[in-house]
């Protein structure tokens, strides 16, 4: 299990929150390295999982087509002071999770 | 006689926590992993994908808006934005059909959450960005031209 990859901020206006996250991860696509011409094997997010106090409300479905290091925006129907979880998992079963206030 | 009997009694207790702990969705891992739809993403054709993901023939559609940058020098981080204004959004796709995986990400949204998705993507070459977003039981789309400068496929 993987920790600390996860940064999230959360701010709530007039009963919406816009949700933004950074995730640090390699999001390989099966590739030959350009100089060393060694096989780089696919390694990326498959699915991140947002909970809003504790109750699942956006699941992603990714491939290794979303950027290294993703970032995400999305954006729910939250106030100040309730809980937003992102959980992710990828193809080599490594996962990671955080949780943060919304402020 | 006693000894191995406590064992297995210790076994079928362990056994039986982890099963309560599956069934209750605390190991997301193992919930989480089933539901990524494999077909839709080895798929080599979009529509293929899409139909896989029960979005086939999408129609166009003024009120969903696709903001990405005109000309992406880097096409390994193409920041897009989806926005939309239709009502009960069921998921929103993302999809570049010269890319070696044309599916990119689908979200699964739901009544908490409104028609918005900001993300970065990898874009193979000059293409249309095409967002796919279902609501109300219907398939919509909108997309956006992104000319390449270099493409971000290749790592």
């Amino acid at each position: 299990m993987a920790s600390g990859t996860i940064k999230i901020k959360a701010k709530a206006e007039g009963g919406v929150a816009e949700v933004k996250a950074l995730i640090s991860h390699p999001m390989d696509l099966p590739r030959k390295d350009k100089t060393t011409g060694q096989e780089i094997p696919a390694h990326f997010i498959q699915e991140l999982v947002a909970e809003l106090n504790g109750k699942p409300v956006m699941t992603a479905l990714w491939s290794g087509g979303v950027s290294k290091n993703p970032y995400l925006a999305f954006k729910v129907k939250a106030n100040a002071g309730d809980t937003i979880k992102l959980t992710w998992k990828d193809n080599k079963g490594e996962s990671d999770s955080a949780e943060e206030k919304i402020s | 006689m006693s000894i191995q009997r406590r064992t297995i009694l210790k076994g079928a207790l362990a056994g039986s926590a982890i099963g309560i702990a599956v069934s209750a969705g605390l190991l997301t891992p193992q919930r989480v992993l089933a539901a990524w739809p494999k077909d839709a993403f080895e798929a080599k054709a979009v529509d293929d994908a899409l139909k896989a993901l029960n979005l086939g023939a999408p129609a166009a559609s003024p009120d969903i808006t696709v903001k990405a940058p005109d000309i992406a020098e880097n096409g390994a981080v193409v920041p897009v934005t989806v926005e939309t204004s239709l009502k009960d959004v069921e998921s929103i796709t993302l999809v570049a059909e010269k890319n070696p995986v044309p599916l990119i990400a689908s979200f699964d949204m739901t009544p908490a959450t409104e028609g918005f998705i900001s993300t970065r993507i990898k874009m193979g070459a000059t293409q249309d960005v095409r967002a796919i977003v279902k609501a109300g039981g219907k398939v919509y789309e909108a997309k956006k031209e992104v000319k390449v400068t270099i493409g971000g496929c290749g790592g």
